[in-house]
């Protein structure tokens, strides 16, 4: 094990991935629309978490002698038809959405990784069986498979998770064996294998760590991607259960009373998603750049 | 590679995908708890009529089994009958399947037509106050789901606003739904907008791209006025790869089309598709899926084939 440790300090390069990360970090800095998402996520993240300690609402119980009223100095954005504040739920439901969210992206890119780098390093069938198998996976729309599954069952959240994360790792296991395809051959790879390194060890020591800018980029467009999909799962009828809710639930059944003229009920819910998932596609944007890899355009 | 063993291969790579795809939707279309009977004939259903619905529609035999008959149906045309309906799944499919396309193809359209201009003007302007707020507003046309933006497109055009019908046409055809086009307005602009985010970025990549072409360099020395360069070379060069990446956003047309429909009451295969969900009609969920993956599948090898005939630097370059 020692022996082959060292060889690997011989064949990746620390220092200049170091200055490699430093100079990212300054191009990402200087893209202003990344950095006002980032922005953007943190404020959500303080809001939906740290909110609720500064702002205590009742978001459990029936309140019949306060439902659908317009914002006012006592409910800044109004209540809804059983009464919760609207600006206490929104931080409730985000907490939801922005963790159903950020688990069933990471766990997408988690998969795709494997997936890809697994499929890129076989290479022949093995590579060709593998990637057929994501072709049929894209071939059926997201949404068509959440509904069959709605009309199966209705998951919890861990449950949730898994069906996002297990329906969206598709994109970056492309992206990820592409990037294994042009390191499998490089020298430092061949080098460890030619001194008796394993495949494993090729591709989780090696491989992966070199892959990390490309991952990390997929990372963040794929917990994009899964908070919106996140706000289509009640719409679809696979929601969370009440009287627990995400921004999707809250707008799904805001949708009636908008007709009604209870806007409050709808633009909060509908602009926090917006605002969220715009942030981190900039984010994803500009770590793409700043790191220099391909990605989606 | 020659084009036609390219030709070969990839018709053979998406004939073994759809395989893979019926395999994927069959398993999970019977991994139900209780099975489709239980969905059909209600909670009350006793366990004898279970066995006697089981038996009459071929679900007591082995998945394989079921799986093969299935094949044999399917090339046959056969898609089985609808649970609920009491109709063949095909004629199902073949009533609303043009009223979809004719709602993804309008959305095409003027998506492509909104996003292709919008794109070109970014490339030209690149880092100027236009490009950043095309980009930003694109950014936010993406963000949005669909089934919002329809709602606050009835609210507004429709309730505040009587300018459009809230709800689609309704009819058996496509010539009944064209007849009453002011109700496919708000349908048709909730179903490009994403299109418009995800085509405009597209556009403008491609044509920065080809804007650092040497032939654009050359163009440039010899006086070709800059407008000249722009619409005779580098529109035609980076319009071509564009249209073809439509080959591979058709599952994310229909995705848009199924809760569109659903949205408008647009009376399509995405509308079939969610009633036969709220009622468990697993033939006819089991048909739009492979219809729709079908439709991708050519797609996106219409799409490989087109680059590949449009531009001879492409050679089979994704393997």
């Amino acid at each position: 094990m020692s022996s082959l440790t060292s060889l690997d300090g011989l064949a990746a390069k620390p220092e200049r991935a170091a200055s490699g990360t430093r100079l990212a970090v300054r191009r990402f800095l200087r893209n202003r629309l990344a950095v006002v998402g980032l922005g953007v996520v943190v404020f959500f993240v303080l809001f939906c978490f740290v909110g609720p300690l500064l702002y205590s609402t009742d978001q459990t119980h029936t309140l019949l002698q306060q439902v659908n009223q317009s914002p006012s100095g006592a409910h800044w954005l109004g209540t809804d038809a059983v009464g919760h504040d609207e600006l206490g739920r929104l931080m409730y439901g985000g907490k939801v959405s922005l963790i159903v969210g950020l688990s069933a992206g990471v766990l997408a890119t988690v998969i795709g990784t494997l997936w890809g780098a697994a499929a890129g390093y076989a290479g022949g069938w093995i590579d060709a069986v593998m990637m057929r198998v994501v072709d049929a996976g894209i071939a059926i729309p997201a949404l068509f498979i959440l509904l069959v599954v709605s009309a199966i069952t209705t998951p919890d959240l861990t449950g949730l998770v898994l069906i996002l994360g297990l329906i969206s790792w598709l994109v970056p296991s492309r992206l990820v064996r592409a990037e294994t395809l042009t390191l499998k051959n490089r020298d430092f790879v061949l080098t460890l294998r030619a001194i008796g390194g394993t495949h494993a060890r090729a591709i989780i020591r090696h491989i992966l760590p070199n892959s990390v800018s490309t991952v990390i980029v997929a990372a963040t467009f794929q917990i994009a991607d899964a908070i919106l999909l996140v706000a289509y799962v009640s719409y679809l009828g696979l929601g969370v259960q009440p009287p627990s809710t995400d921004w999707g639930g809250m707008l799904s059944s805001g949708m009636t009373a908008a007709y009604s003229g209870y806007w409050w009920l709808i633009v909060p819910p509908g602009l926090a998603i917006i605002l969220v998932v715009w942030a981190f596609n900039a984010i994803g944007d500009g770590l793409r750049d700043a790191f220099d890899v391909r990605g989606r355009a | 590679m020659s084009t036609y063993s390219f030709l070969i291969r990839r018709v053979l790579q998406a004939l073994a995908v759809v395989l893979l795809v019926t395999v994927v939707v069959f398993c999970l279309l019977h991994a139900l708890p209780g099975g489709p009977a239980r969905g059909i004939l209600g909670p009350q259903a006793t366990a004898s009529q279970i066995a006697a619905f089981n038996h009459e529609q071929g679900l007591d035999k082995p998945l394989p089994v079921q799986y093969v008959y299935y094949l044999n149906q399917l090339v046959h045309g056969d898609l089985g009958m609808s649970y609920t309906l009491n109709e063949p799944v095909s004629q199902l499919i073949t009533e609303r399947l043009p009223k979809t396309l004719l709602l993804t193809v309008l959305s095409a359209v003027v998506g492509l037509l909104v996003a292709v201009p919008l794109g070109v003007w970014q490339a030209v302007r690149r880092n100027k106050p236009v490009d950043y707020v095309i980009t930003t507003l694109s950014f936010i046309a993406y963000s949005t789901p669909v089934y919002f933006l329809g709602l606050i497109l009835v609210l507004v055009f429709s309730q505040v606003l009587p300018w459009f019908p809230a709800q689609a046409p309704q009819g058996n055809s496509v010539a009944d739904v064209l007849s009453q086009p002011q109700g496919l307005v708000l349908p048709v602009v909730a179903g490009a907008a994403t299109m418009v985010a995800v085509f405009s970025r597209y556009m403008r990549s491609a044509t920065l791209e080809n804007l650092t072409e040497d032939y654009v360099r050359t163009a440039r020395a010899g006086g070709t006025r800059p407008r000249a360069i722009l619409t005779r070379h580098v529109f035609r060069n980076s319009l071509t790869p564009v249209v073809a990446m439509l080959g591979y956003y058709i599952p994310v047309l229909f995705g848009g089309a199924l809760v569109v429909e659903q949205l408008f009451n647009y009376p399509g295969m995405g509308l079939l598709f969610w009633t036969a969900a709220q009622s468990s009609d697993y033939p006819v969920l089991l048909g739009c899926v492979l219809v729709i993956s079908v439709a991708t599948v050519t797609g996106t090898l219409l799409a490989d084939v087109l680059q590949r005939v449009i531009d001879p630097r492409v050679k089979a370059g994704r393997s």
